[in-house]
């Protein structure tokens, strides 16, 4: 093993840094959108199918990653179902896109945005939908001026959850996106990379920023939560 | 639309009109009574017995299955149409006060009146939180306020949204002995004020006789009765007559007040009443609570007493009591039921039969206010 010589990150390292941080921003941010509606959804609903939906939301979180990749790549590929209709429409398919990777992260992080959000709903009770309905606020009004607000703690780890669960993905981006510098090579990436190329040192200081950032993350939610106003409404 | 036209009339005549069935798990509902503008009536039942079931129908966060219900001519809810509670003219008061946790006291009570075109606001802003004297909690979390002072900010809140009917959940039953006292002396002064029809449940006959005029009956999610508060406290087939504090509440009016006695007389059919001295004007009016067990009955009007209150009485029926050893007994007061509770041996040495002129003395008088 040799001593580093050069900078703690090369130029390469550093677009896989902000690679990353840009994918697990996106994709947090377009996952948000998604996982509230269908946790709320997944809360309120009376429907046979409900557990259906509910068990697919969770099967990201026991699927090896690897599985999730290779079936979004034969789906979105230019063979499968959705990518040929895609080239259909004059677009391009999205394997070994950054594009394919936020689809991906979103899939990959699914759980771990919505089921914050579902249990927080879950939690809160129909109370104080029906205090505000009796306040004449209808349905939409009163999810954005109750509901939401006094779910902000768990709004709030959710969105941390996904983008930590995000930064670490590496089985689904190896599948969808493969290794394009600037494009999908992602952190966890450039680490299998270096220690490919025997290169222990860089990917020691990649693998250390991860654990740092992790950490920090995981402290950071535990503080989030530790401090929960509004969610005992009564 | 003859039919239309039919309901509409016979729904001009009351403030509301209820008229409804449910099937809910174990729990049949069914009750039908209606409300005029300005009462207040007590849905009044053991628990499990329907009471907040009903109440929810009536605010549309439940439906009923079968049957109407109107309110001032507005069809809420019948076999075509439903009408969802942010849409009905309703203020609800929860059970506990379910404050927004979120939003500080003044965004709380503006929550609801900010949702009230101008034109339809009834009640003011300043004028609900003067009368649950809530100016100096505005800018305080609901966290911060105990739990009577949270049922006034629910209380004016549900009424700052200019609702023509009030209903209210138990709001008592989750404070202790000294915020329902406080909540009550806080209904009792506006109540009246509203000149709306106002609908809360209660378990408790002491809430019930503090704020009603009238009352509907459920037993196992029947309604077994409805009518004015007294008539229904004394009719000896409904159990109330017969619980172990069963009363009579009676309408009087201040008389004159006794300097020397510290005493206010009551005027009472048939007579008048002492208690101790009230701040009241002469002939404002006063409810008062006779317990049937305070009754005692006597064929010539005592002399040598130290119970003051003897009232000239005539009887109307005798009724077995839950105590075999007892007789509730039903005594008219000038058109007013009263009830006594004696022994089975007196009633019986004292030859009682109906349509017999008595002298019920009255051992203690409870105020209503």
């Amino acid at each position: 093993m040799t001593l580093p010589t050069e900078a703690f990150l090369s130029p390469q390292d550093w677009q896989a840094v902000a690679l990353t941080a840009k994918l697990a921003l996106t994709s947090t941010l377009a996952l948000l959108l998604l996982a509230v509606p269908l946790a709320w959804w997944l809360t309120s609903s009376l429907r046979w199918y409900k557990s259906i939906i509910s068990a697919l939301v969770s099967l990201p979180l026991i699927l090896p990653p690897t599985v999730l990749g290779f079936y979004l790549l034969v789906l979105l590929g230019p063979e499968g179902i959705i990518g040929e209709n895609m080239l259909a429409l004059g677009l391009n398919t999205l394997p070994f896109t950054f594009e394919g990777l936020v689809i991906a992260s979103m899939l990959y992080s699914l759980p771990f945005a919505v089921q914050p959000l579902q249990s927080a709903f879950e939690s809160l009770g129909k109370r104080p939908a029906e205090v505000a309905a009796t306040l004449r606020a209808g349905p939409v009004d009163r999810f954005f001026t109750v509901i939401l607000p006094l779910v902000r703690p768990a709004f709030a780890s959710a969105a941390i959850l996904t983008f930590a669960h995000t930064i670490g993905e590496f089985g689904v981006v190896l599948m969808m996106g493969g290794n394009i510098p600037g494009e999908t090579r992602v952190l966890s990436i450039a680490i299998y990379d270096h220690v490919e190329a025997t290169e222990f040192a860089q990917a020691n200081h990649l693998a250390l920023l991860m654990l740092l950032f992790s950490f920090s993350i995981l402290l950071l939610v535990r503080l989030v939560n530790g401090r929960q106003p509004g969610v005992n409404a009564s | 639309m003859l039919h239309e036209y039919l309901l509409y009339t016979e729904a001009g005549m009351s403030a509301l009109s209820v008229d409804l069935q449910l099937q809910q798990g174990s729990l049949c509902l069914c009750a039908k009574f209606e409300v005029q503008n300005g009462s207040v009536t007590a849905l009044f039942g053991r628990s499990g017995s329907g009471k907040t079931t009903l109440l929810r129908c009536l605010a549309g966060l439940q439906r009923f299955h079968r049957g109407s219900l109107i309110c001032h001519g507005e069809v809420w809810q019948d076999h075509q149409r439903f009408v969802p509670p942010h849409q009905r003219a309703i203020g609800y008061v929860f059970q506990e006060a379910s404050l927004f946790e979120h939003l500080n006291i003044e965004k709380n009570l503006a929550y609801g009146f900010n949702r009230i075109p101008t034109s339809q606001r009834r009640i003011q802003f300043d004028e609900a939180v003067h009368w649950m004297e809530l100016a100096p909690f505005l800018q305080k979390r609901p966290g911060q306020l105990s739990g009577g002072q949270r049922q006034r900010v629910a209380i004016a809140r549900a009424l700052l949204t200019s609702p023509r009917l009030l209903l209210m959940d138990e709001p008592l039953s989750s404070l202790d002995h000294q915020g329902k006292q406080e909540i009550l002396t806080y209904l009792e002064r506006v109540l009246g004020q509203l000149g709306i029809p106002v609908i809360f449940v209660s378990h408790s006959p002491q809430e019930v006789i503090r704020l009603a005029q009238d009352m509907v009956l459920l037993e196992n999610g029947t309604m077994i009765a409805n009518g004015p508060l007294n008539t229904l406290l004394t009719q000896p087939d409904l159990p109330l007559a017969h619980f172990e504090e069963a009363m009579s509440v009676i309408h009087t009016r201040v008389l004159g007040h006794d300097d020397h006695y510290h005493q206010t007389w009551l005027k009472v059919p048939g007579g008048k009443i002492a208690v101790p001295q009230k701040p009241y004007p002469e002939g404002s009016p006063m409810r008062v609570a006779i317990q049937a067990r305070d009754v005692s009955l006597a064929l010539t009007p005592p002399t040598q007493s130290s119970l003051s209150t003897i009232l000239p009485v005539t009887l109307i029926d005798i009724h077995a009591d839950r105590d075999p050893s007892q007789v509730l007994v039903r005594l008219d007061l000038e058109g007013t039921t009263l009830l006594s509770r004696i022994t089975r041996r007196s009633a019986d040495q004292l030859g009682l039969t109906a349509g017999l002129a008595l002298y019920a003395q009255v051992k203690s008088v409870a105020l209503i206010e």
